[in-house]
């Protein structure tokens, strides 16, 4: 039975209409992550979820059971916020027993619990300092901590990186997925970082003004991406948009782009759309790694190549690499190149292009349409 | 099976109420606070209020007169004065605290030395009565033997200082004494203003080429701007409720020249047996003070939206 | 303010500079130290003339350098000076003050801790409308709840007693607690009361638990407002009591004013230093906690 099961939720305050009927089903131990810009509305799934936040339309069931009007305190949750939350009067331990205290949990169990924790995190050191006295990392342990002493069926996290700095972030990350493949519960990880969605995730709930756009796997949702919108949030730097028409070119599907002064490029496809959309534009979708400077000796091992020319903008090393600005007719597109032969500033490339992970999105609805081999 | 599932749906049922019951904790907690707050704001003037309109003397009685109560109040040459008085006091009071408070806050804050000394001093009237105020500085004020007498006994032998026994000029006595209660508060306020200045405001206007009184002028007092309105919001509101000070430094004369709103009302009131009128004299005074506050109320609304638009 | 450092030796400008310094920085402590000065001339005054004897304080004049030292002047303030009817000084009201302001101040403080914890945490239609509500009483004009209370006041059978001036001034203290302990809860993190409630804890407990433990500053600056203010008030002190049963500050204006022809000047400073010195001493050792409360609540 899956943990976790939304149906149909809705959530309005007044008559701003916050969550606009969301499906969501996480088995157990699976770790999901809610990814999307602020706004979108998941923490305030998070809080329903929590019990935080009540239930305007529709239903929240955790283990199969109904919880929408179940108190916080008896749905078996915990819960690891932005902010750690952590009670500044109280020592790291007292934090962690505050909860089992306030069940009545006999105090052998405590000392039992407390245990069991410190050392899963290694935070017994830390046990009898105030948080005022821990440093970021600390801290979230010790919230990490609080949530795990619960032994709860559901973990919440809500944001729990965004205070650290960016190195601190990277290792709390690496933490936190060897947590989860050690303790194996079942996981609610809201945040706005689409980097930490697909290192941490089983699978992934993109959303956006109120709405899932896409929940699948990372893979799917990176190479698939449902839309426009979940293509451009994640990968970053962002897919490359390139309005186009549908063209053929020596018989077989492509997609024709504007260039500079009036030409056209015509780019063969490796499949096949099987919509095709209104007077046949297009949006062509290309993320920045799969561009590269073309070697006409490449043509004959790669399938679905591409290419054209174009002049370079802005060039920006960044040590592993090199980003490159180039101009396809009115639109600058980047791309990600080896820093050994990266483009020059100022010169005119010859740009290749690998189609075969290319997406074809239509400019009205923005969605994805999807192709199939020819 | 269906029994123990419908034993759990009683629990659960138990626990929503439960639960439903304890969201009403937090209203149950404050409502004896808050109902007594309200009775005592919203309860206690209205019933002045209806008093100011009854034909009450000695004793509340309750038969509505309409607004005769305040035809009487303002035919009473008395409380004319108090009126003219409370004005006249109040600009002066207002000005002079800023500027003196303004004065001492940018003295102290060209970083001299024992600041935590001179902010001592400059503030301790605050803890002070203005009963205690009034009664010291009246015996300062006296003749015999404060202010002229030490004068006088330094050799000047017709210095005069009867500010506090002429009726023309007791109401200066009122002001200097209230100005140097207060101008302490502003003094406070004023030096955490400047010291909340954006120092980086400060050094761009120094490579600028501007001199000191230029920066204060066009740079810092701008920025503390909103400290002065609320400053004088404050004070504003001590002075029309003076009462204490003028009881003690000249029990409202001499004759009636210092008689301040406050002061008439307790006389109306708890002396002439007067209470609708003193009713009324108390809801000129509420009248004066929603005149300050609700402009500055709304005013801080006003502001407070347009900075949250600007982000 | 940056100041430029010249050499002196080299730069004439320099050395007008220097000298326009100086004499800035003259001007500035000049101008302080008569100021001080006129701060500090009351306190002088009143301390020192309550150790002088009286016939040479009118010999002398109020503003002189004491040529006599007397202790009398003390008991007699505190325990046999007659005022208004009674030849007890003025010990009875000292305690009548001590009475009314100790449980007035820790009461309202409590409640308004109260109101402000359920007011900033949790939230209900209208408790923002509430909130504006109660502290409108802040501003309210002691005048407009004279008659009101009298009447109550009557009704109770608590007219001219310390424990009707109690009640009055815990429920007007209300408005000025729950303002600044509201403001001051606000700024708690909501997320911890979020997380108190998913470990279970409820209302009251979090209250105890989490928040109090939290407020000693806030309580601190709350009390010694309310103490300074409830002390010094005189209005409600001289309408509802009288005689022997009203507060010091009362008393002292009774005292002031009783006079015939010869000012008590020995005595009367006495009497006023006993009603001045609690919040004075308050004062001088919380320092720091006036300030805060004035740069908390008056812009609010």
């Amino acid at each position: 039975m899956a943990t976790l099961s939304i149906s149909r939720l809705f959530k309005r305050f007044g008559s701003v209409e916050v969550l606009k009927g969301i499906d969501l089903e996480a088995e157990t131990g699976e770790f999901i992550a809610l990814v999307g810009p602020s706004g979108c509305g998941k923490s305030t799934l998070l809080a329903m979820i929590a019990g935080l936040e009540s239930v305007s339309e529709g239903e929240i069931r955790i283990d199969g059971m109904l919880v929408n009007s179940v108190a916080p305190k008896d749905r078996d949750i915990a819960m690891v916020f932005q902010s750690y939350a952590l009670y500044p009067t109280m020592t790291a331990r007292q934090n962690m027993t505050f909860g089992m205290e306030s069940r009545g949990v006999p105090k052998a169990e405590q000392e039992a619990a407390i245990k069991r924790v410190a050392s899963l995190l290694q935070i017994e050191p830390l046990l009898n300092r105030k948080p005022g006295q821990l440093s970021g990392g600390q801290r979230q342990r010790v919230a990490m901590g609080r949530a795990l002493v619960r032994d709860p069926k559901l973990f919440l996290f809500d944001e729990p990186l965004s205070n650290l700095d960016a190195k601190l972030r990277v290792d709390m990350r690496t933490e936190i997925k060897k947590l989860h493949l050690r303790v194996g519960k079942t996981t609610i990880y809201v945040t706005h970082d689409q980097i930490e969605a697909m290192t941490l995730a089983s699978r992934i709930a993109v959303m956006h003004q109120g709405a899932i756009q896409q929940f699948d796997e990372p893979q799917a949702v990176y190479d698939r991406p449902a839309n426009m919108f979940v293509a451009g949030f994640m990968g970053s730097p962002s897919m490359n948009f390139i309005p186009g028409e549908l063209a053929k070119s020596d018989g077989r599907p492509a997609v024709a782009i504007a260039l500079a002064g009036g030409e056209t490029a015509t780019l063969p496809l490796s499949l096949s759309p099987t919509l095709r959309p209104a007077n046949g534009k297009v949006i062509l979708g290309v993320r920045p790694e799969h561009l590269f400077r073309y070697d006409p000796n490449l043509k004959a091992q790669k399938a679905g190549l591409a290419m054209l020319t174009a002049p370079v903008e802005v060039v920006e090393p960044t040590g592993a690499e090199t980003h490159a600005v180039l101009k396809v007719g009115e639109k600058e597109i980047v791309g990600r190149f080896d820093p050994d032969g990266a483009p020059r500033l100022g010169e005119l490339m010859a740009l290749g292009i690998d189609m075969t992970h290319a997406c074809l999105f239509d400019p009205e609805t923005q969605a994805l349409i999807p192709q199939a081999a020819a | 099976m269906s029994a123990a599932l419908s034993a759990n749906a009683a629990v659960r049922s138990r626990a929503v109420l439960r639960d439903k019951l304890a969201g009403w904790t937090p209203r149950l907690a404050i409502a004896p606070g808050a109902i007594a707050s309200l009775v005592y704001v919203f309860g206690f003037t209205l019933w002045t209020l209806y008093i100011s309109v009854s034909n009450s003397t000695m004793l509340p009685t309750y038969k509505f007169v309409g607004l005769k109560p305040y035809f009487d109040l303002w035919s009473n040459e008395r409380w004319r004065v108090a009126y003219g008085n409370l004005f006249y006091f109040s600009a002066f009071y207002v000005v002079l605290s800023l500027a003196v408070g303004l004065a001492l806050a940018i003295a102290i804050d060209q970083r001299v030395k024992g600041e935590a000394i001179w902010r001592t001093i400059f503030l301790y009237p605050l803890a002070v009565s203005f009963v205690v105020t009034g009664v010291v500085w009246s015996w300062l004020y006296s003749p015999d033997a404060g202010i002229e007498f030490l004068v006088r006994s330094l050799g000047w032998h017709d210095f005069t200082f009867r500010l506090i026994t002429d009726r023309y000029t007791a109401i200066y006595a009122i002001i200097a004494t209230g100005v140097w209660q207060s101008s302490g508060f502003a003094m406070a306020l004023f030096l955490a203003g400047l010291r909340s200045v954006d120092p980086d405001l400060v050094k761009a206007a120094q490579i600028d080429g501007a001199g000191p009184m230029r920066i204060y002028r066009k740079v810092i007092l701008p920025s503390i701007a909103p400290i002065f309105v609320a400053v004088a919001v404050v004070l504003l509101q001590f002075a029309i409720k003076t009462f204490d000070l003028v009881v003690a430094l000249t029990h409202g004369g001499p004759g009636i020249s210092t008689t301040f709103p406050a002061n008439y009302v307790y006389d109306l009131m708890f002396q002439r047996g007067e209470i609708a009128v003193g009713a009324a004299a108390a809801i000129m005074m509420l009248l004066a003070l929603a005149v300050v506050l609700v402009p500055y109320g709304l005013w801080t609304v006003w502001r407070s939206r347009g900075e949250s638009a600007h982000g | 303010m940056v100041d430029a450092t010249f050499d002196l030796a080299l730069d004439s400008q320099a050395r007008g500079e220097s000298l326009r310094y100086a004499l800035r920085r003259i001007a500035i402590y000049a101008f302080l130290g008569l100021f001080a000065l006129i701060y500090l001339l009351p306190l002088f005054v009143v301390v020192a003339n309550s150790f002088r004897e009286l016939p040479e304080i009118t010999r002398n004049g109020l503003i002189a350098f004491p040529q006599s030292f007397s202790l009398g002047a003390w008991p007699k303030a505190w325990a046999h000076y007659c005022v208004a009817g009674t030849c007890e000084g003025i010990k009875r009201n000292f305690f009548n003050s001590l009475y009314m302001t100790i449980p007035a101040t820790i009461v309202s403080t409590l409640v308004g801790a109260l109101n402000g914890y359920v007011l900033s945490k949790w939230r209900f239609p209208g408790s923002e409308t509430l909130f504006v509500c109660i502290v409108l009483g802040v501003f309210m004009p002691g005048q407009v709840a004279l008659l009101p209370w009298a009447y109550i006041l009557g009704a109770l059978h608590l007219s001219n007693s310390v424990y009707g001036l109690i009640l009055v001034h815990i429920i007007q203290g209300l408005s000025f607690t729950t303002l600044f302990c509201r403001n001051y809860y606000v700024n708690i993190p909501d997320d911890l009361i979020k997380a108190a409630r998913i470990d279970g804890a409820g209302f009251w407990r979090i209250f105890f638990k989490i928040i109090l433990p939290l407020s000693p500053p806030i309580l601190i600056v709350t009390v010694i407002w309310q103490f300074t203010g409830i002390w010094n008030e005189f209005l409600f002190g001289v309408v509802f009591t009288g005689g022997t049963e009203q507060p010091i500050t009362a008393a002292l204006v009774a005292l002031a004013t009783s006079q015939m022809n010869a000012h008590p000047y020995d005595v009367a400073s006495a009497a006023v230093m006993i009603g001045a010195i609690p919040p004075l001493l308050i004062y001088l050792f919380g320092g720091k906690y006036f300030v805060r409360g004035l740069t908390q609540g008056a812009i609010k």
